[in-house]
């Protein structure tokens, strides 16, 4: 019996660079990373990625494979490939450094313009606040506090894609958890940062967002949520 | 961003989003009446039947030109925001100029079906 062999192409370079194609041996169980992992130890040790858990928890593995960003961990090669062939190239929207490592400096500095950081309003001498997990606000930041930060959504969006500005989808996911954290004094200050042009007013309500996001989080509804708050702010002069 | 920034563009995605729920019931009218005058033709004689010298359609006309020149000219300075390297500032430009074109346009035609007289 001949063995199946998968026709992997990887993008090696910056962002000039180019694909270079391997023929990787097809197994029953088998996820993107470990094709990259395979290419890397067996083939081409040159070649440059990141991983770290490899079981879906720290998000660092995110890569555009077959033109769709995944987290690479976590999608079996079975529900990818196509026609024998894996094509897998870095995260869009993110400069790259090397084959399929991008650089994530402006996607996490956008958490922090988004006011991404928790401001608290006690301190370790007050009674530690009591808030239900039935209680509808924290039900909202619950829906959105399971973000492993992978980028996904950052390389799907289009408005990230035309505005280099906007803060995206993850970064705004996060700041939406915060303004229904009821423990958390910043909003208003929130609410500024995430407001206006670059913020969540320029969000088109594609959903490419939710559609990718491997924790199946919706960041498309906390993005509509904070359009909500930042029109209720201007209306009471708070912006 | 400045503070004014952020509070101009908070308003006028209000006011793109308040004037689409006015264009929403005004388009639906405006097709509806469309429709229904439509049936067995159109002439010169029945639209100014219809809406010269009649205050309730200049007011609506008025109404719908409003959200029109405020909807619009949003709209499309957001697309080119997006999609050219054009400076905000000649954006912002552009966009009011279309719109006041849209208006003065509008206001021209609104009057104008206003003082038609209806023939009988």
């Amino acid at each position: 019996m001949t063995e199946e062999m998968l026709e992997v192409s990887v993008w090696k370079g910056d962002a000039k660079g180019a694909f270079v194609t391997y023929q990787v041996r097809r197994q029953e169980n088998q996820t993107v990373l470990d094709l990259v992992t395979h290419i890397q130890r067996y083939m081409d040790p040159g070649l440059s990625y990141r991983f770290a858990c490899r079981v879906g928890v720290c998000g660092s593995c995110a890569m555009t494979v077959n033109g769709k960003p995944r987290w690479t961990c976590r999608s079996h090669v079975s529900n990818v490939v196509e026609d024998g062939r894996i094509e897998i190239r870095p995260l869009e929207s993110l400069p790259v450094v090397k084959d399929l490592v991008v650089d994530m400096t402006d996607f996490f500095d956008k958490w922090a313009q988004a006011k991404g950081s928790f401001v608290p309003t006690c301190s370790r001498n007050d009674e530690i606040a009591a808030v239900s997990p039935t209680d509808k606000k924290r039900r909202l930041a619950d829906a959105g506090i399971e973000c492993i930060g992978c980028g996904v959504c950052y390389a799907t969006c289009d408005v990230v894609a035309w505005k280099p500005g906007y803060l995206g989808p993850a970064a705004l996911n996060r700041a939406w958890t915060l303004v229904n954290d009821v423990r958390d004094g910043g909003n208003d200050e929130r609410l500024r940062a995430v407001a206006g042009d670059d913020g969540c007013l320029s969000c088109h309500s594609q959903q490419g967002c939710v559609e990718r996001c491997p924790q199946k989080l919706n960041p498309t509804m906390a993005i509509a949520g904070l359009k909500r708050e930042s029109v209720k702010a201007a209306l009471k002069g708070k912006l | 961003m400045t503070e004014n920034t952020v509070r101009s563009e908070t308003w006028l995605w209000l006011a793109q989003r308040t004037s689409a729920i006015v264009l929403a019931v005004c388009i639906a009218v405006h097709l509806t009446t469309m429709i229904i005058a439509m049936q067995g033709g159109v002439s010169t004689a029945e639209i100014a039947g219809r809406v010269g010298g009649n205050p309730v359609w200049l007011v609506f006309y008025g109404i719908f030109l409003a959200a029109v020149s405020v909807h619009a000219p949003i709209g499309i300075r957001t697309v080119l925001q997006e999609t050219t390297s054009l400076s905000a500032k000649r954006i912002g430009l552009l966009t009011m100029l279309l719109g006041l074109f849209v208006f003065v346009l509008g206001v021209r035609t609104i009057l104008g079906l206003y003082q038609m007289a209806p023939t009988s």
